[in-house]
């Protein structure tokens, strides 16, 4: 597999139809993986990986890499295409620029030293591909909980967070040149991790400002470094926009039979 | 000890074309609604981004309510539109998260509509009341002197 | 020297947390975190902590003082409560060594009176390292894991947990227990030289310091490899708010509606707002930024420590970095003879 996607793209590199590829580098200890830009096919022959540690969504890099110039390849697992696809629709790349060279996954895992084992990425138990579970179980299983039941599950889990910002940062579809969080005037902007509230505001907006948008690709919980399952926030969106509105639900289209947010959350939201 | 009763702290986000006249109109006509609303007028139901709801919150609101134009007559055509999807998609994510949902309504309430703009406050502040003081998304830092 | 049975040692920890809070790291939901004692907790005597020991001294976020207006007076609140006695216990090596770190920059003057109250109510507890992790590398910056600083020591052998006080405030602190503890033969700890083969044995144990140093700034300032080696850096603090040894700060108002709390929180220079200024940023690319950081550790640091190094080798930067670009990488590339 991984031979094959060296001499694939060698290929492009030797034929000049690309002048540089976005792929996976090898690390010290074989599951430190990262993501690379290779130039020559001495590069890859040496550094380039594809294995099980190579969960990093590489459309993240797009943005910056097309301005750039040039034409590159770019390796995208079936999780990763549909960001891809969304930058593409969101006019954040130019889809001229990419070759695209799709790559089979059968799964990403994260090596955990302690325990001396691989563990796979909390996202992929969910995998749509992989359907090891129903897409919303996860989801579905917290809706069961009392309302009581799911905030002492969430405080359990927002409360490790430590503000690193590596959700936000990591997400394919957060492409804003520079974040309301980063910006002293908001009034918004926390780094100082003092109280609960602001976890809560900090991952209710980043949820929201991609809810319509998000591909769940679970970057957000693969980089976690406090193993937050934050991607649960966003297929929640998901599976609520998809229930209310149908398929490629957005938040910027509407319909005037939409149902009332009552309708849809009950409670005492009456039209 | 006296028990002091609960007076919640209510922010109604209203658009200024409807239910901002729709408040006015309960006040020519002489119509009560409780003091407990505190009423912020925008252009639009449109313009409430999500963090001004939570910022409310953080300020110390216990309850807040989103007042526009019925779906239709919206001054700006589609504002009224964007904002209940927004709104939906926002309650329902604050609802995962333990937070009440009966905390957070839109309403459709029209310049004529004096008497609803009454009634749909005195309703809401009954039910906030009922839930007590916000504690699950409140900064506390707020709330010490 | 001291020594107790491990079996006794829960009454010990009950004896400490009596007198005064004592955290130690507890490993619960596959995490091990630093967490008050309370007993039946499934204590983690080998691998590290998720985050650093660095908290105790240096929180993520503290409030400094608070100001409120009445009219035209500007009150100023000293919000300092008085700090209490508390013990740090099971601190690997290589965290012990950063607290020097620490030390380095904080009590060296001005002193920082905030983190050297709660410096002078810690006592460290250190455990030498039995059982390193792949990951380790505190050899290459000269840290000894057999036999760890700190105001007392502790190894594990057997089922016996031996004590050393290593400074004045620890053999005061050691001495509290001796009820509990019996006396021991100084050189009873058998197996010194065995950690240090292990250690020596890691795939990190030979990363090349000797290359870096703050003579060094010509040299890597203007290589073209950070350009390689911080391409997939994703701008998050991470790296910096794991480490034990970052240091840097950010201090800000918060305007609570009748007054103003003033944080000192941690800061990252990964992050696009790290130091602004006026005219805006200094690195402006993360490459930059990316450079900053290690370039701090390995040479600007070093340069006004005597040639310290501002890395200790623990290695949470290689668990937590989501694209896995850590210090190892970036001396592995650096250090390379062409």
């Amino acid at each position: 597999m991984q031979n094959e996607m060296i001499a694939n793209v060698s290929a492009l590199l030797a034929d000049g139809k690309v002048d540089r590829v976005l792929g996976w580098k090898r690390g010290e200890l074989g599951w430190d993986v990262s993501p690379a830009v290779f130039h020559t096919p001495r590069e890859l022959q040496q550094e380039f990986v594809y294995d099980r540690y190579c969960g990093a969504n590489l459309s993240k890099y797009l943005v910056a890499e097309c301005r750039k110039g040039g034409r590159l390849a770019i390796f995208l697992k079936p999780c990763d295409r549909p960001a891809f696809e969304l930058l593409v629709k969101e006019h954040r790349i130019s889809r001229e620029m990419c070759h695209v060279l799709e790559v089979p996954c059968s799964g990403s895992y994260s090596y955990d030293p302690e325990a001396e084992e691989d563990r796979l990425d909390i996202r992929c138990a969910a995998c749509e591909h992989a359907d090891a579970h129903p897409l919303h179980k996860q989801v579905e299983d917290i809706e069961a909980m009392t309302p009581a039941e799911r905030f002492a599950f969430w405080q359990g889990e927002l409360s490790r967070c430590i503000r690193c910002n590596a959700c936000r940062n990591a997400c394919p579809a957060c492409t804003c040149e520079s974040c309301v969080f980063d910006n002293p005037a908001s009034g918004v902007a926390q780094k100082a991790a003092t109280n609960s509230f602001e976890e809560n505001l900090f991952h209710i907006i980043r949820a929201f400002h991609v809810a319509g948008r998000c591909v769940d690709c679970g970057e957000c919980s693969r980089v976690c470094p406090q193993h937050i399952p934050l991607h649960l926030l966003n297929r929640k969106l998901i599976k609520e926009l998809r229930n209310a509105y149908g398929e490629d639900a957005s938040l910027t289209a509407f319909c005037e039979t939409d149902p009332e947010p009552s309708d849809v959350i009950g409670g005492g939201n009456r039209a | 000890m006296s028990v002091t009763e609960f007076r919640p702290k209510i922010v109604a986000f209203c658009c200024n074309w409807c239910s901002y006249a729709g408040a006015d109109l309960a006040g020519t006509n002489r119509l009560g609604y409780p003091a407990e609303v505190r009423i912020i007028r925008v252009p639009c139901s449109c313009r409430v981004n999500p963090l001004f709801i939570l910022r409310a919150f953080q300020r110390g609101a216990d309850g807040v309510i989103l007042c526009g134009c019925h779906p239709g007559d919206c001054h700006y055509s589609t504002g009224n539109y964007y904002a209940r999807r927004r709104m939906t998609a926002l309650f329902s994510l604050l609802d995962y998260l333990g937070i009440e949902k009966e905390r957070a309504r839109v309403e459709w309430i029209s310049a004529a509509e004096g008497a609803k703009f009454a009634a749909t406050m005195d309703d809401f502040v009954k039910t906030v009341t009922a839930l007590g003081e916000n504690r699950r998304l409140e900064d506390l830092r707020c709330k010490t002197k | 020297m001291r020594k107790l049975s491990l079996v006794s040692l829960p009454l010990l920890f009950a004896a400490i947390d009596e007198r005064m809070p004592l955290y130690l790291p507890v490993r619960s939901d596959g995490r091990v975190e630093f967490t008050r004692w309370m007993g039946g907790q499934d204590i983690a005597f080998t691998g590290n902590t998720d985050r650093s020991a660095k908290d105790f001294f240096f929180p993520q976020s503290e409030e400094l003082m608070r100001l409120r207006r009445e009219g035209k007076r500007v009150e100023v609140l000293d919000t300092r409560r008085e700090a209490e006695d508390f013990v740090l216990f099971g601190v690997r090596p290589c965290d012990v060594k950063s607290f020097d770190i620490l030390d380095s920059v904080f009590l060296a003057g001005p002193v920082d009176s905030y983190y050297a109250t709660r410096r002078e109510h810690g006592v460290v507890v250190s455990l030498a390292c039995h059982l390193p992790s792949s990951t380790c590398f505190c050899s290459a910056f000269g840290i000894d894991a057999a036999d760890p600083a700190g105001d007392v020591a502790a190894w594990l052998a057997g089922d016996t947990l031996y004590l050393r006080a290593n400074t004045e405030k620890g053999e005061r602190w050691l001495a509290a227990y001796d009820t509990l503890t019996e006396p021991s033969d100084e050189n009873a700890i058998a197996d010194l030289q065995q950690i240090r083969d292990k250690v020596s044995a890691l795939p990190l144990a030979k990363l090349n310091t000797a290359v870096f140093g703050g003579d060094k700034l010509a040299t890597f300032f203007d290589l073209p490899d950070w350009e390689s080696l911080s391409v997939a850096c994703l701008g998050c603090g991470t790296c910096t708010f794991v480490c034990p040894t970052c240091q840097c700060y950010d201090i800000v108002d918060f305007y609570t509606g009748h007054g103003i709390q003033r944080l000192r929180c941690w800061d990252s220079c990964m992050y696009s707002d790290f130091t602004k200024m006026a005219h805006g940023n200094p690195r402006t690319t993360q490459r930059e930024r990316f450079r900053q950081r290690f370039m701090h550790k390995l040479v600007y640091y070093p340069a006004e420590h005597e040639g310290v190094f501002g890395c200790v080798g623990c290695g949470r930067c290689l668990r937590k970095c989501p694209q896995a670009l850590h210090i190892a990488k970036v001396m592995r590339t650096l250090g390379k003879e062409d």
